[in-house]
This record gives structure tokens, C-alpha cells and sequence, in this order.
């Protein structure tokens, strides 16, 4: 862990008994579990940002014999790694994380879904695993996971898509409602959370959610852990307070010369250097997921922007017309306006388009796109058309 | 019960209801495109997006669930503005060549560009970037991917209702398209040609592949003499292509419109519909017998019918250790296209070679059928041209016939006579009606005990039927039947066949005859016939059927006057040599990949 200006917290890579927190939460009862993650206020550290108390009170009032827990370890929203570098250093506490959220729930089954890319990283997880799956036995707690793998498509992070993914289908998300709480894999009731998420899960029950509730603010509690990337001199993985504005993370890892930060990876948002004073990082101003990129004076908008919706237009899963081919015309969209083939107004067109898809499109990742478009047409516009 | 509020109006629907079907209930319509009664919810075309007061975004109403005290508008500018976009965006990805499509005025699509999207168009044209193909490979349709607005229907329609999914979605993003395994041509996949992907398709991405030009060709080629017979199911639905609700049976008119059209002899298929019933009935007497008398365990039982080109394809994709089981009666279509450069060619005295034999089909399969090497013995291809009944339509159209106003005219002769239980064909059931109608009545010499000769265990739009038949009083050839219990199964859509070939396959489908038709509600609901189709639609096309059986004076295949007379004078009697030689085909096996 780097040494920053800003609140340095150290609870997701911290050195536990994972063994002797287990044992705990498999006294507690499943209520006092999910109580406890309720009032840490906890929201899901994937991006989304659900409650995830509430998340596993809806999974663990559905009465079905059979329920899943799933870590979405599917980390593909660029600029993001920390998930990665969690699972590397401290894969048991995400699997002690699943074996709490499946007590809490009532699931004796935990799926894994691990990234395509992250397959070198799977021989070490086995090991792991099994060194945790008899660990959980000695404390007697009956409780099984299985990994399964990702190819490479970033609409399975999604997590319908996820579902239907691990199920042997193609992986495209599903309509909702039913949530997955309700059907979810293999339409049985599923909690599925963020690797991060359930690390900070197993440290509340360990350490209290009044402990955690001292970190962040009203709306974003605690901490989390940020994938620092871009032009600046420290890129890594920090843990950090919620509830810093953009500025302070500025002061801390920018280069001197930032001109603009992109919060949340391709389907976050852009906050340019004048509104780095009156941005807070959280839920309240703009979420993240733990990407962090920043951006300096050399680096054109544009080229960003082009990069962000050749990534969308690749990524949409293709079924719903908003995403598909909304897309596709952003990208055609702002290359014709930077040629000089369509007019600069244009992109005002472009812009209610990009609107239209934030309430039209099927799932997150349609509805997300419009994040960055906006954010960066709006607030670069210069950099667009000339 | 639900209630909900729709446009500030109270509904009340049963759980589970969509806020689309709670709409429908107040006459509130909402556009839809990816959407279709016989299959299940896409949600992906986002069309029939609607507002719902305090949700972050508009909601699909189609995939939606209706909840208490939910509060919905369907006509907001909010709501307005995405559907336009979204029309506009799939306008740009689609060749809106619209005056020289086959579907232009019977296009989804079109109708909601004229809705939403008239003027200049607020969006890229993606067209030329995506080297869109065509495929024609196949003998019945072409899948032309410029078209095609991904709404998965056909995908859909093929793995639920045919489970076949000979097409599924390949690639995301902007690459993402219909496609078939690895891409191969159509003519190269485990395809039915069923054309039920057709009958769903909002636009002119799925079509058949017609010949109407061939065929105006060889009606205007005065060396030619052109024959055309039509299938029972055409008469019951051509109508719906020219201005007819569904369930108006037009046979007097479409008659007199083939004469017109220059037809040198109007004929019916329903002719070697009633010779298939003497063909088939024969065959499966004679491998009961085969089996009951004679302890012949070689005998394939139970016995499958042959009508179906859909399900004959299937079954040889499939299930090809099965193929002994199927009749080897050719289709009433091939049958009729071998007699008319055969037996009509004699008895008309005309050169064979200068006959041209066209069939109007409620089917697409049936030009894959007419195209089969097998199809050809009697040295000229049996049927030369296939049209399904829109096709018909089209050349009625061109014509510029008043369809309406025509007169009602008969058939033609020879090859021209019906019974019933040749028009009951066309629904799913049909066949098995027919052939009892006439066997239980060779065997026993008395009526099928039935009232008024209405089979009603077999009818109906089940995907799966069963029903047995205790056969008593045998005549003195058949006796080696009596008491024995005759059991049969019927099955439409493919989706159900393999429901019935799975328990055969297993060992456990006890029966002894049963009839597969490729599509939902048997021929009535082919891959040929108008455009749209769903349940209602289906239901009152067989309605039509059963009114025409119960309007005909004869209803009884072996009763068909010109039946009789063509075992009289060429074929001698069913199963004969010429029999074998003419109206029975063989079967190939065919990958299953």
C-alpha cells in the first residue's frame, strides 16, 4: 500500500484469521448477518451501487431449496484491476465473503465467474480453494464452490448475462423483473455480488458495522479500493476513504497537468478540471466501480471518446436496438463530425440519442453509454468537432 | 387480480399479465416489432417501450409484468422520442429498398417508419458498412441479412417451435447477426425449409424464394400446357391475401382465378390427397399384417406419415435410424406431379415433355420437395414449379383480377375430384382422419363408429394428440384384426414431433400410425401461407377446413370416383408395380450438424 495525502484505510488487504472470523459469522444467524451488513450500508463495489444488505434480505426471504451466491469476477470495465489484485492477495477472504452471503441467504453453493483473462490465475485459486473448502469443513459448515470462466465478453458482467453465461448460453442479459433475487441462476433465487463486495461484507461481520460506518459519508460508506491509471505518476491499487472530491484525488495522483479524470471506466463519467472542486467521488456525485483514469494536457477528448464507443460498439451484446446500433452511430457520429462530413450541430442529435439510450436500452450497459458520451461532448466539445 | 392504471385509465388484469396485454384489454395499442404471440418475450427490440411513473427508465411492455398500482403511460414525449429514435436506428441498419422488396406493404417495419420515422432520417446510413449477404442457396427461401433487424423471432420460432434452431445469433456488438452453423449456406445446414421463419419475419428478411415468373413464362409459352393443382389448405386461407378475414373458404374463386390466370387445367391436389389415403392405408394394413400374422419382427412399426417435406427432412436429420418407419408413399404433391406427365398426359393425349406441372402450396418445404432427385421417375421432374399460396395471391393481383366479384367455378377433370377426408389434409389430424375414415371401413365394412364421420379425437390444436381404436366385426380377409386395438399419435410442429420420436426412440410410444406435420396446426399454418399468423388465425383456417369436409358430398377417400377409375384403368390396385414405380420414394440420410 502506497502512502497518500488522502485517508489511507487498510481493511480488504488485511491480514485476518480468516478461520476464526468464519467461525463467528457461522454462529451468528443469518438475520444478524444481514442486519450487520445493513447497517454498514454497504453498496455493491462492482459500480452498480445496490445495497447489498438488501440484495441478500430479498435473496434470503425466497423460499427455494436451492440458492446461489456468485462473485462477479468478471472485471472488464477498463481501467479497472483491483479486482484482480484482491483475488491474487486475498482469495480467501472472497471466498469466506461468498461463505457468509450464502449463511446469510441460505445458499450451499458459490459460483466464482472469473474473467477469461484472468485464467492464469486460476491454477493458484485451486489451490486455494481447496485449503479453503477444508477449512470450512473443520469448522463443520457445509458449503461448496466451483469456479467457472469467462471468454472475454465484457456484457457478462452483466449480471443476467453472467447467469446465462455460466448456464452454457449465449451470454445476453435477460429482462427484469424477475430480479435475480427472485430467479436468477438457473432460475433459482441468487445473490450475486462483486468480488470487493464480498471481502467488505466478511470484514463488517468481523470488525462491526459501526466500525465501518466511521469511514465515508451519509451516502457512500466506508472505503474502497481505486484502480489508479492514466497520466499519473503512482498507478496502483489503493484503498481509500469515500467521499474525496475529484481535487483531492488530483492533489494526490495527478501528474500536474490533469485535465480531466474519467470516474468509473468506459461507462462512468468525465469530470474535466473545472468541476474537480465540487465533484465528490461516491455515490452522491459520480460513482465508480474503482476505475481511475486520469487524463493530462497532451491527450485528445476525442481520441478518448473514439476509444470509449469502439469499445461499446464491439461490446453491446448486439440484442437490443438502442445499445446496438446506438452505438454504432455515436462512434460513425462524432468520426463524421471530427471529418468535417457532418455538421458540428449534429452532435446535438447525438446527444439526445445518447439520452434516448440511457432510458431505453435493455440493460446497464446501453443504458451506461450515454455516461461518457455526454460527459465528454459536453464538457469537451472543442476537442470533438476541431 | 392486478390493478393498474394505464393512460389514467383503471384495469384489472390476472397475475402475470404484461403491461403490454393490460393495454390491449383498454384498446390501447402499443407498437411492437420483435414481439409475437406464438413465441416467447425478446424484450429486445425496445419498440414497445412505455413510461412507468417513478422508475428510472421506460420499461418494455412486452416483458413486463403487470404490478398493483403501477402507473403507466404509453404516448409521453419522453416515450414518443425514444420510439422514434429507436425506429430511426433500426431504419439505419436496414436496405429500406422498400419498392422493390417482396414485403413491401406487408412489412412490420415499414409501417412503423411510416408512424414514426417519415421525413428525412435523423441517423448515419450504417447499410454499406456491413457487407451484408444474401443467401439463396435454399430451393424455398432467401435470407437477406440487409433486412434483417435482428428481432430473433425467426431464431426464436426456429428452436421453439421447430427444434431445429438451423439459425441462431452470432457475434455481439455491431457485428451481431442471424446466422447459420459456421456461417454455411442454408442449402447446408440441418434446415427444414419449413418456412415458419418466413411466416414470422417483420420484414423482407426471410422470404421464399418465388417463382411467379417461371410460371407466367410457361402459362404464356403456347407450346406449354400448364397443369396446376392446389393444396387443400390454400383454399381456406388465400383469402387473407386479398381482403378476406381469416376462415373464408375461397375455392369457387380461387378456381375461377387460376382459370383466369391461364391455367390450362385447374386440378386438385385433394385428388392424390384421397390416393395417398389408398396408397398409405394399404401399406400400413399390410405391415400390420406383416407383423400380427406373420411374425415378421423386421417390420417397421409404428408407421410415420410422409405427407410433410418439413418433417421428412427433420426425420433424416434426426432420426434416420428411423427412416424404414416412415411411409414410403410419396406427397399428395409429387404423387399428382408424377400422374400429370403419366396418367393425365395418356388420357389427355399430350407429350409429357411439353407439360409443365405446378403446384400451389401452403408450404415452402415443397419446393425443396419438387427438387429432390428422387422426385423424377417417371422420366420428368414430377412438379415442375411450387408456389405457396401468397405467391398465388400476387399472381391474382398481377392479374388484375377482381377476386371478389368472380364467379365460383369447379375443378377441372381428370385429376379434379375431391372427398373430405382429402380436405381435412390440411389440419393437423387430417391424414389420420382420412386414413381411418377409409381403413375402418375396408377392414370392417361398416363406418367408423363416429358421428356423422367426425374423428374428433384427432382434431384439435394439442401439439400432441393420441387416441385407439377398437377394431371389431372384421371383414372375412381381415379377420387376423379382430379385437386388436388400433393406437395412433398425431403431432404438428416439429417441436412436438420430436417430443413423439424421443419416446419412440426410447421404446415407449406403443403406437402403431403416426402423422407428423412440420408446422403448427398442420398445413393450415404453413410456411406458405399469409402473413401474419398466430393461434386465433390458425384455429379459424381449420374451422374452414371441417366446414368444407362437412360440405362435401363424398367424405371418404376410397369413394372418390376418380380414384376408383385411375385403379381401374393404370394403376391396378394400391401398392401395385406401377404404384411402387410412381407414388412411393425412398429416403436419404442426412447429417445432423
Amino acid at each position: 500500500m502506497e502512502n497518500t495525502g488522502l485517508n489511507k484505510v487498510d481493511l480488504i488487504f488485511e491480514k485476518i484469521d480468516n478461520k476464526e472470523v468464519l467461525a463467528k459469522a457461522f454462529k451468528m444467524t443469518k438475520e444478524e448477518i444481514i442486519k450487520e451488513v445493513l447497517d454498514s450500508g454497504l453498496k455493491g463495489r462492482g459500480g452498480a451501487g445496490f445495497p447489498t444488505g438488501m440484495k441478500w434480505k430479498f435473496t434470503s426471504e425466497e423460499k427455494s431449496p436451492e440458492k446461489y451466491i456468485v462473485c462477479n469476477a468478471d472485471e472488464g470495465e477498463p481501467g479497472t484491476f483491483k479486482d484482480r489484485e484482491i483475488l491474487d492477495r486475498v482469495s480467501n477472504k472472497v471466498h469466506g465473503g461468498m461463505a457468509i452471503a450464502g449463511k446469510a441467504i441460505g445458499a450451499k453453493k458459490g459460483v466464482v465467474y472469473l474473467r477469461g483473462e484472468y485464467r492464469y490465475m486460476l491454477p493458484k485459486l485451486m489451490i486455494e480453494l481447496t485449503s479453503f473448502h477444508k477449512m470450512i469443513k473443520e469448522i463443520g459448515y457445509d458449503f461448496n464452490i466451483e469456479y467457472r470462466m469467462g471468454s472475454g465478453a465484457y456484457i457478462c458482467g452483466e449480471e443476467s448475462a453472467l447467469f446465462e453465461s455460466i448456464e452454457g448460453k449465449r451470454g445476453e442479459p435477460r429482462n427484469k423483473p424477475p430480479y435475480p433475487t427472485v430467479s436468477g441462476l438457473f432460475e433459482k433465487p441468487t445473490s450475486i455480488n462483486n468480488v470487493e463486495t464480498l471481502v467488505t461484507a466478511m470484514m463488517i461481520v468481523k470488525h462491526g458495522a459501526k466500525n465501518f460506518i466511521q469511514y465515508g459519508t451519509k451516502d457512500s460508506r466506508g472505503s474502497k479500493v481505486f484502480s489508479v491509471s492514466g497520466d499519473t505518476p503512482t498507478p496502483g491499487i489503493f484503498e481509500l476513504e469515500l467521499g474525496m472530491t475529484v481535487l483531492q484525488f488530483v492533489d494526490e495522483f495527478g501528474d500536474g497537468d490533469t485535465k480531466a479524470v474519467q470516474v468509473g471506466g468506459a461507462s462512468g463519467f468525465c469530470v474535466p478540471r473545472k468541476k474537480f472542486a465540487e465533484t465528490i467521488i461516491g455515490f452522491e456525485g459520480v460513482p465508480t466501480g474503482g476505475s481511475m483514469k486520469l487524463f493530462n494536457s497532451s491527450r485528445s477528448m476525442y481520441n478518448v471518446l473514439h476509444n470509449y464507443l469502439d469499445f461499446f460498439t464491439e461490446e453491446s451484446c448486439g440484442q437490443c436496438t438502442p445499445c446496438r446500433v446506438g452505438c454504432q452511430q455515436l462512434l460513425k457520429g462524432v468520426e463524421k463530425v471530427k471529418k468535417g462530413e457532418a455538421k458540428s450541430t449534429y452532435l446535438n442529435e447525438l446527444m439526445k440519442l445518447a439520452d434516448s439510450m440511457k432510458i431505453a436500452a435493455k440493460c446497464g450497459l446501453g443504458q451506461s453509454v450515454g455516461n461518457a458520451f455526454k460527459s465528454i461532448v459536453g464538457n469537451f466539445k472543442e476537442e470533438i468537432i476541431y | 387480480m392486478i390493478n393498474l392504471i394505464i393512460n389514467d385509465q383503471k384495469v384489472s388484469v390476472q397475475a402475470g399479465t404484461t403491461v403490454l396485454a393490460a393495454a390491449k384489454k383498454l384498446k390501447i395499442n402499443i407498437p411492437t416489432l420483435c414481439n409475437h404471440d406464438d413465441l416467447c418475450v425478446a424484450g429486445n427490440c425496445r419498440v414497445c417501450i412505455v413510461e412507468q411513473k417513478g422508475a428510472r427508465t421506460l420499461i418494455a411492455s412486452c416483458a413486463t409484468p403487470a404490478t398493483e398500482g403501477m402507473e403507466i403511460h404509453t404516448n409521453t414525449l419522453k416515450v414518443r422520442n425514444a420510439r422514434k429514435h429507436i425506429v430511426e436506428l433500426l431504419l439505419s441498419e436496414h436496405r429500406s429498398d422498400c419498392t422493390k422488396c417482396y414485403k413491401n406493404q406487408n412489412c412490420e417495419l415499414q409501417s412503423l417508419a411510416n408512424e414514426f420515422a417519415f421525413g428525412d432520417h435523423i441517423f448515419l446510413d450504417l447499410v454499406e458498412d456491413k457487407k451484408y449477404s444474401i443467401d439463396r442457396s435454399s430451393p424455398s427461401f432467401i435470407k437477406d441479412d440487409s433486412k434483417c433487424i435482428r428481432c430473433q423471432r425467426c431464431v426464436r420460432t426456429c428452436s421453439e417451435l421447430q427444434y431445429i434452431s438451423a439459425i441462431a445469433v452470432a457475434n455481439k456488438g455491431a457485428h451481431q447477426k442471424i446466422s447459420s452453423f459456421h456461417d454455411r449456406p442454408m442449402s447446408h445446414v440441418v434446415c427444414t425449409n419449413c418456412g415458419q421463419c418466413v411466416n414470422r419475419c417483420p420484414t423482407g428478411a426471410l422470404v421464399e424464394k418465388t417463382y411467379i415468373d417461371q410460371v407466367w413464362d410457361a402459362i404464356y409459352d403456347p407450346d406449354k400446357h400448364v397443369v396446376v393443382q392446389t393444396a387443400p389448405a390454400v383454399r381456406v386461407a388465400l383469402g387473407e391475401d386479398l381482403g378476406y378475414d381469416p376462415g373464408e373458404r375461397v375455392t369457387g374463386k380461387m378456381v375461377n382465378a387460376l382459370k383466369q390466370l391461364g391455367f390450362n387445367s385447374v386440378l386438385d391436389t385433394d385428388f392424390s390427397a384421397d390416393l395417398t389415403i389408398m396408397e398409405e392405408g394399404t401399406e400400413l394394413l399390410v405391415r400390420l399384417k406383416k407383423a400380427l400374422v406373420d411374425g415378421d419382427t423386421k417390420v417397421s412399426l409404428p408407421m410415420f406419415t410422409s405427407c410433410s417435406p418439413g418433417w421428412i427432412k427433420f426425420i433424416e436429420h434426426k432420426y434416420p435410424e428411423f427412416l424404414p418407419n416412415l411411409s414410403t408413399c410419396k406427397s399428395p404433391q409429387q404423387m399428382f406431379g408424377a400422374l400429370a406427365k403419366t396418367y393425365y398426359a395418356k388420357k389427355r393425349n399430350i407429350d409429357p415433355s411439353k407439360i409443365v406441372s405446378v403446384s400451389i402450396m401452403p408450404c415452402t418445404a415443397k419446393k425443396f420437395e419438387a427438387d429432390r432427385p428422387e422426385m423424377r421417375a417417371s422420366g420428368y421432374k414430377d412438379v415442375d414449379y411450387v408456389l405457396t399460396t401468397r405467391e398465388l395471391a400476387v399472381m391474382i393481383k398481377q392479374a388484375g383480377l377482381d377476386f371478389r366479384n368472380l364467379e365460383e367455378a369447379i375443378y377441372d377433370s381428370i385429376m379434379g375430384e375431391s372427398t373430405g377426408a382429402a380436405v381435412i389434409f390440411g389440419a393437423t389430424g387430417g391424414v389420420m382422419e382420412a386414413a381411418l375414415r377409409t381403413a375402418y371401413e375396408i377392414v370392417t365394412g361398416r363406418e367408423v363408429p363416429f358421428g356423422n364421420l367426425n374423428i374428433t379425437p384427432v382434431r384439435g390444436m394439442d401439439g400432441v394428440k393420441e387416441a385407439s381404436i377398437k377394431i371389431e366385426g372384421c371383414v372375412e380377409a381381415w379377420s387376423f384384426l379382430e379385437g386388436a386395438e388400433l393406437k395412433i399419435a398425431i403431432a404438428h410442429g416439429l417441436v412436438n414431433a420430436n417430443k413423439i420420436m424421443k419416446l419412440v426412440k426410447e421404446g415407449n410410444a406403443p403406437y402403431h400410425f403416426i402423422e407428423i406435420m412440420a408446422c403448427p396446426g398442420g398445413c393450415i399454418g404453413g410456411g406458405g401461407q399469409p402473413i401474419p399468423t398466430n393461434m386465433q388465425i390458425r384455429k379459424n383456417r381449420m374451422k374452414a377446413i371441417y366446414s368444407e369436409d362437412e360440405n362435401m358430398v363424398l367424405r371418404k377417400s376410397h369413394l372418390n370416383p376418380e380414384v376408383v377409375a385411375i385403379y381401374k384403368e393404370f394403376l391396378d390396385k394400391p401398392n401395385s408395380h406401377k404404384s411402387h414405380e410412381l407414388l412411393h420414394t425412398h429416403y436419404v440420410e442426412r447429417d445432423n450438424f
